[in-house]
């Protein structure tokens, strides 16, 4: 590399440390949405009569069964043609969000299957209604069984907000490809920096993850380690 | 005025028919026992007591109120009445004292200090006043089982239902729970305990229903039922069952 290209992959960093951030908002956006609908997905699944745990888990094999890219097309294009001004920073968070909410819903239903209907009827036995049941007994247990598998879906999901650049968002690999446009030698380097980006991103959230689950560990349960009891 | 009467109760799981008409009644401040073979209907039976599980056709009295009415609050008599699980049962990511509080909170809409209060006092009753901050885990199987009796009392129970409460314990730590239940029926509580335990069926129980195929074969008090049943069965029963656990009393 000539010292300009040096010159031209550093002031590319700004620029790229940008999209990120972008890609980061994608990613809060549609972690939140994955792990809200997700959680009712898996909750309808398990407790909702037959019907409609039936549409839950119809809805779940769709969102799985679809390829991310697809989706997202699906999303935006779909949206535009029926003149619904949406944003493709939006459509992103929702195709990516509800893709993430069938994934999210398969780990919280595991868990909350692991959880066991002795627990929920032991919460109906001193009076409880099944919501309070579900609220105060059955979700804080099953949230604590679902980080270690949820850690593999935050992994995958950060990963997946580069595709959003199909649909237009200027996010990390979008403005990548702009400066490999404009001087074909920053290539390699250009993408070994967002590689790294993505890198740290994934050790960051795992190690943030593990901390999480950690502080919530159940004592007396330490021996059997929270990750194993999948 | 009986305390709980159950009327030609029947359950049916698929072609199965578990409880065919069992009818009974408990005086207030009265303990029954049930005793059985496995697979009679137990269980069952105790369940829709409180209807955690659904009686297919029969009537339930708790104080004079049918609570197998379709118009009735659940929520509200199922506050009324305790559970003892064979399996405990403590919600595993509470400790002991959230156990026991939880309810009170969030059942019945106890402040906070007040509801810490009481569950401390139910601790204290059941020997377990130091384990107040112990996790389930942290706790032996006669532990929990006095954790989960402490639950079942904090919500003040008209009547505690017992699902062979000693079942699951190792022999050494049966002692501990049966000296609560013990108490417990001296201090006037009304249950029905499911137990093998003969030794506190003898001792303790005003009287014993015995089950078998889901009906009940003879009830009677514990001398006339262990000294001269009326039915070969309940004879025929009692004599495997001391073979089997022992005498113990
Ligand atoms: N939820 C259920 N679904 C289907 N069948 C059930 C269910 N619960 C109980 N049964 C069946 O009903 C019958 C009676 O069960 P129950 O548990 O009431 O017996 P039990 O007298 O308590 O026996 P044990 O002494 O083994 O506890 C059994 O054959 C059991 O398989
Ligand atoms: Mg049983």
């Amino acid at each position: 590399m000539t010292a300009g290209d040096w010159r031209g992959l550093v002031e590319g960093i700004p620029s790229l440390l940008g999209g990120l951030g972008i890609n980061l908002q994608i990613l809060l956006g549609l972690i939140a949405l994955g792990f809200f609908a997700g959680i009712v997905v898996a909750l309808i699944q398990v407790y909702a009569p037959r019907p409609l745990a039936a549409v839950a888990i119809g809805y779940e094999w769709f969102f799985r069964g679809v390829p991310e890219m697809v989706l997202l097309m699906l999303v935006y294009f779909g949206l535009r043609q029926f003149h619904v001004p949406i944003s493709p920073f939006i459509a992103a968070v929702i195709a990516l969000g509800l893709r993430s909410s069938a994934y999210q819903s398969q780990i919280f239903r595991g868990a909350i299957q692991a959880v066991g209907s002795n627990q929920m009827m032991a919460a109906l036995s001193v009076g409880m209604t099944r919501f309070q049941a579900i609220r105060h007994v059955i979700l804080p247990q099953a949230l604590r069984l679902s980080i270690p598998p949820w850690s593999n879906e935050f992994s995958s999901v950060l990963k997946d907000t580069t595709l959003t650049s199909a649909i237009g968002v200027i996010e990390v690999f979008k403005r990548a490809r702009f400066i490999m446009g404009r001087n074909y030698a920053l290539a390699l380097p250009t993408f070994m920096v967002v590689a790294l980006f993505f890198l740290a991103l994934t050790y960051l959230g795992n190690w943030g993850l593990g901390a999480l689950e950690r502080r919530y560990r159940i004592p007396g349960l330490e021996a059997k380690g929270a990750g194993e009891r999948f | 005025m009986s305390l709980l009467v159950v009327e030609d109760l029947h359950k049916r799981y698929g072609k199965e028919e578990v409880l065919r008409g069992v009818s009974f009644t408990l005086e207030p401040g009265e303990t029954k026992v049930i005793i059985g073979p496995s697979g009679t209907g137990k269980s069952t039976l105790l369940r829709c007591i409180n209807r955690l599980t659904e009686p297919d056709r029969g009537r339930i009295w708790l104080n004079g109120e049918e609570i197998t009415s379709p118009r009735v609050n659940i929520y509200r008599i199922r506050a009324q009445i305790g559970f003892v699980f064979q399996d405990f049962n403590l919600f595993t990511h509470l400790t002991a004292l959230d156990n026991v509080r939880l309810g009170l909170i969030r059942v019945k809409r106890m402040p906070k200090r007040e509801a810490t209060e009481r569950a401390l006092r139910e601790l204290a009753r059941v020997g377990l006043a130091d384990k107040a901050n112990a996790y389930p885990a942290q706790l032996s199987g006669g532990q929990q089982q006095r954790v989960s009796i402490a639950r079942a009392l904090a919500m003040d129970p008209k009547l505690i239902l017992f699902d062979e409460p000693t079942s699951a314990l190792d022999p050494e730590l049966i002692g501990e729970v049966l000296e609560v239940m013990i108490e417990l029926a001296k201090g006037g509580m009304t249950m029905l305990v499911v137990t093998h335990e003969m030794g506190f069926a003898r001792s303790v129980a005003d009287e014993i229903i015995f089950m078998e195929k889901g009906v009940i074969v003879e009830q009677g008090p514990p001398e006339a039922i262990f000294t001269r049943p009326k039915v070969p069965r309940t004879a025929e029963f009692l004599r495997k069952i001391t073979e089997f656990y022992g005498e113990q009393g």
